[in-house]
């Protein structure tokens, strides 16, 4: 019987992953997924070949060069101490991509934690674990991010570690209704029986299953992600001058604002462009998913 | 006998779907009871909504669709407006999604009057009040206030019959009109609608699975299969069905008194949906 | 639902309720004992001796253990003291009361024009399901839900301010305006209006305009969404089709059936986004210049100003509740099949 189960047992991650390949279809017949989608590879094209595609270094200061108009030698013009705006945004999209990536891989553990233990366990430990859920959820995540950044210290690092802890609760609650789903499972009670600990249980045969729906809901979130770390950085109270992060870009830029629009005007393309891509590639997942499950915060 | 409804060579096709829903079908209809009898997705539903207009996301091609003086296929979609509901109108199978579920019955039936008469809403309270009265209903100011949740599945439905027979429709389509309520109370709502249909001198179209239903109730019976009449034929006659497909459904049909035998399978052929009928 | 049975659905909502209130002052009092400024050092001033500084440190409660510091703080707040701000000197709880106004004027027209442009944009979505109005108008609410506000409102500035004129800049009125109006309301626009002052009207008007546009589409978004998901369920019902086969028009059943059927739904949702706009005030009322809540929070952060935000965040957080609560309440109170 064990010899019998075991290749059964390892092809569960495998089967759950299986949609995200249909899903990636679905998404590839429309138009505006595919904008998204080829946006987000621009962007993490730009990041990685960033040495290559900038024309200058991004804190090179040239103070005969300040508050240059675009030209062909700045592209996209200098700002108040003649650092090119172009450059400046190439190495910026290393930081988009490390706040997204850092709080992604912050946040699926922990929402998938929280949401599988309060799931499987129902009970007490369910009614706490929402409960706190809940309290975290009662905030607009760009407040609370504002606390606990004050609370902190303003940097970057601390910036991706307030926006985590402000977007985990979705994913907790996504994790639980679809564990609750899964735990009266055939296969669940099989390796119940077979002696298997709950944590087993829950690595091997829960978390896999909530997977590809965390997977989602982690991609709708970043849309929300890019704008609160610029906010923060437009704030002041998220990535520090000098480093290129857009929102600060545009936060410095705007003393100059009147006089030299292109400071403000090019971070800010940016902004939009890379959370537009990424809401309409969510747009898309949504229309191939249950539409009403995803709707929810 | 006056004809009421003459449909020649009706195709109804969806978009999208690769074989029509309903293929060139014909009948004719006077002041009669006709019943069309056919599996789920043998196309009954869609000829009633085709009749009157309601598919907007199917084409639908005749030779003939004529409603009295009324060329369905051509009206525009204002002359259909003054048609569905006051001159032909449909009764939808579940009174628990066919009513809205947040507003008074009776104001879901006095709307009907509304909709095609200059009246006060105290003259359609009192026609809508009169309407429930007739069709059994004992405590018509009562159950005027009342929401859809609150009624029976057997009072739903006699007061969606009121809704629709208000304006005094000559043609009225009833579309599974007993299939969501309980045995108990079909045949009470059946003898309801028979009564008022017969005082009336309305023309009725009963679409149903119940090939026993449809026996009883109607004068004359279409068989449906896969988008086509097979066979038609008066109700009395049904025993002398020729079609295999007729046979099948009634041979498929239990008896009490029967022999235990188990009961026939029935059989689909693909070829009954491409003969011409 | 049983008169008993909903008597205690409501006292177990009233409990989770106080549960989630309790969460929020600990998550407070948390973020308030993890802010790096000194509360002592910022009261006694920075040459006062360490005897001083000690007398101040017990009398505050510092030197006692934090489950007994939130305990004192707890009873604070239940007795509506929320301390005073260091930086101005004022209780707290006045200083809110102060900014209030002027957030509230701009997110209830920002709200008013969201719910115009979002509600009749996702009805018309939904009635052209999968044509080009449905694909026109999401991505014109995408584009809402995208855009960083604070950069499109600099951009907005830069066009319609500095380029064209057509409005105002920064703060709530024109400079020479400022005093004019007796504070009344603090409203500025009702309170020049009960002045009869019909220049300052237009003139807080014109600078009004700007950020509750912006606002308010930024807020459309997720209103037109939500509008178009709930106008499909109900499009797709078969009481839609009894309200046509009545011989209703499809405008009539669209507006007098289903719209008519999801306003509860949508009154919540309106709730809902009108509390979310506090997130994009914080950001447009520094563009702008906007004296509000959302500048006093963000001056706050920058100084370190404990209990101001410690309160500001509790606000927040006691707004979204209570909005979450009204919800709740207008769907029982206004579905019939909860009743």
């Amino acid at each position: 019987m064990m010899t019998d189960d075991l290749p059964k047992a390892r092809s569960v991650p495998f089967a759950a992953l299986a949609p995200l390949g249909r899903i990636l279809r679905f998404l590839m017949r429309q138009p505006t997924s595919v904008f998204g989608l080829a946006v987000i590879a621009l962007l993490v094209l730009a990041a990685i070949a960033a040495p290559l595609l900038a024309t200058h270094a991004p804190y090179a200061q040239d103070l005969s060069n300040t508050l240059a108009p675009p030209s062909a030698q700045n592209w996209f013009g200098t700002d108040e101490l003649g650092r090119d705006i172009w450059s400046r945004l190439v190495w910026g999209s290393r930081i988009t991509l490390s706040i997204i990536a850092l709080v992604t891989i912050v946040v699926g553990p922990i929402g998938l934690a929280v949401g599988t233990v309060a799931g499987y366990y129902g009970g007490r430990i369910d009614t706490v674990m929402m409960r706190i859920t809940d309290i975290f959820l009662s905030f607009p995540s760009l407040i609370l991010s504002l606390a606990f950044v004050a609370a902190l210290g303003p940097n970057l690092r601390n910036a991706i570690i307030a926006i985590a802890l402000t977007s985990w609760p979705p994913v907790a609650r996504l994790a639980r209704a679809e564990t609750m789903t899964f735990r009266n499972e055939d296969y669940v009670s099989a390796a119940r029986l077979q002696g298997a600990s709950d944590l087993r249980i829950i690595c091997k045969s829960i978390v896999p299953m909530c997977l590809p729906s965390v997977m989602i809901r982690l991609t709708l979130n970043m849309a929300t992600v890019i704008l609160t770390a610029a906010g923060l950085g437009f704030l002041g109270l998220g990535a520090q001058p000098p480093l290129p992060e857009w929102g600060a870009m545009i936060a410095t830029g705007r003393r100059y604002m009147i006089d030299s629009w292109w400071l403000v005007t090019f971070p800010g393309v940016a902004i939009l462009c890379v959370s537009l891509a990424f809401n309409l590639i969510g747009d898309g997942l949504r229309d191939a998913l249950d539409p009403k499950q995803m709707n929810r915060r | 006998m006056s004809v009421i409804l003459d449909v020649q060579n009706l195709s109804v096709a969806y978009r999208g779907a690769l074989s029509p829903a309903v293929n060139r079908v014909s009948f004719q209809l006077g002041q009669e009871r006709l019943g069309i009898v056919g599996e789920s997705g043998s196309g009954k539903s869609t000829v009633g909504r085709a009749l009157l207009r309601l598919l907007d996301s199917a084409d639908i091609t005749a030779d003939r669709m004529q409603f009295q003086d009324v060329d369905l296929l051509a009206a525009s979609e204002r002359q259909m407006l003054g048609i569905r509901g006051k001159r032909m109108s449909m009764i939808l199978q579940d009174p628990k999604f066919s009513l809205n579920p947040i507003r008074k019955v009776g104001d879901q039936v006095a709307e009907a009057w509304l909709a095609h008469n200059r009246a006060s809403h105290k003259e359609a309270r009192a026609r809508t009040l009169e309407m429930l009265t007739s069709v059994s209903i004992r405590d018509p100011e009562r159950v005027y206030d009342m929401y859809p949740h609150q009624v029976s599945g057997g009072m739903g439905q006699r007061i969606m019959i009121a809704m629709m027979l208000l304006t005094d429709p000559q043609l009225v389509i009833a579309d599974e009109p007993t299939s969501a309520l309980d045995v108990t109370v079909r045949m009470q709502v059946l003898s309801i609608l028979d009564r008022l249909v017969r005082d009336r001198g309305i023309g009725l179209i009963v679409i149903s699975h119940d090939l026993n239903l449809v026996r009883n109730f109607c004068d004359r019976v279409l068989i449906m299969y896969a988008g086509r009449v097979v066979e038609s034929l008066a109700a009395c006659d049904l025993d002398r069905a020729q079609h295999p497909y007729t046979q099948g459904l009634l041979a498929a049909q239990p008896r009490i008194g029967g022999p235990r035998r188990p009961l026939p399978v029935l059989q689909r052929r693909p070829e009954w949906a491409e003969e011409p009928s | 639902m049983s008169p008993t049975s909903r008597m205690t659905g409501f006292a177990r909502q009233l409990g989770t309720i106080a549960i989630t209130l309790l969460g929020l002052l600990v998550l407070t009092f948390a973020i308030g004992r993890l802010m790096p400024a000194d509360p002592v050092r910022a009261i006694v001033g920075e040459e006062a001796t360490q005897d001083t500084y000690m007398q101040v440190y017990t009398q505050l409660g510092f030197d006692r253990p934090l489950p007994v510091q939130f305990l004192m703080y707890l009873r604070d707040v239940l007795t509506g003291d929320f301390g005073t701000s260091i930086r101005t000197g004022q209780p707290v709880i006045n200083d809110i009361m102060a900014v209030m106004p002027a957030t509230l004027e701009l997110a209830t027209l920002a709200i008013l024009i969201g719910a115009g442009l979002g509600i009749p944009l996702g009805v018309l979505a939904a009635v052209k399901k999968d044509r080009w109005p449905d694909h026109v108008i999401r991505i014109f609410s995408l584009m809402g839900h995208s855009m960083p506000i604070f950069w499109t409102g600099m951009i907005a500035l830069l066009i319609f301010y500095a380029a064209l004129g057509w409005v105002g800049g920064g703060g709530r009125i024109s400079d020479y305006y400022i005093g004019l109006v007796p504070p009344v309301t603090n409203f500025i626009v009702i309170d020049a209006m009960l002045a009869r002052e019909w220049d300052v009207v237009r003139s807080a008007l014109n600078h009004l305009i700007l950020p509750a546009s912006l606002l308010g589409y930024s807020s459309s978004a997720y209103i037109t969404r939500m509008t178009r998901s709930f106008m499909l369920d109900q499009i797709n019902q078969e009481y839609i089709t009894t309200a046509r086969v009545k011989g209703l028009s499809r405008r009539q059943t669209i507006w007098r059936h289903a719209f008519l059927n999801i306003r509860v739904q949508l009154v919540t949702i309106v709730a809902l986004a009108y509390g979310a706009l506090l997130e994009g005030a914080v950001l447009i009322e520094t563009v702008f210049s906007w004296p509000g809540f959302g500048q006093y929070l963000t001056s706050n952060l920058m100084t370190g100003d404990m209990n101001a935000v410690m309160t500001c965040v509790l606000l927040v957080g006691v707004i979204f509740i209570a909005l979450n609560l009204l919800s709740d309440v207008l769907y029982r109170v206004f579905d019939p099949r909860t009743r």
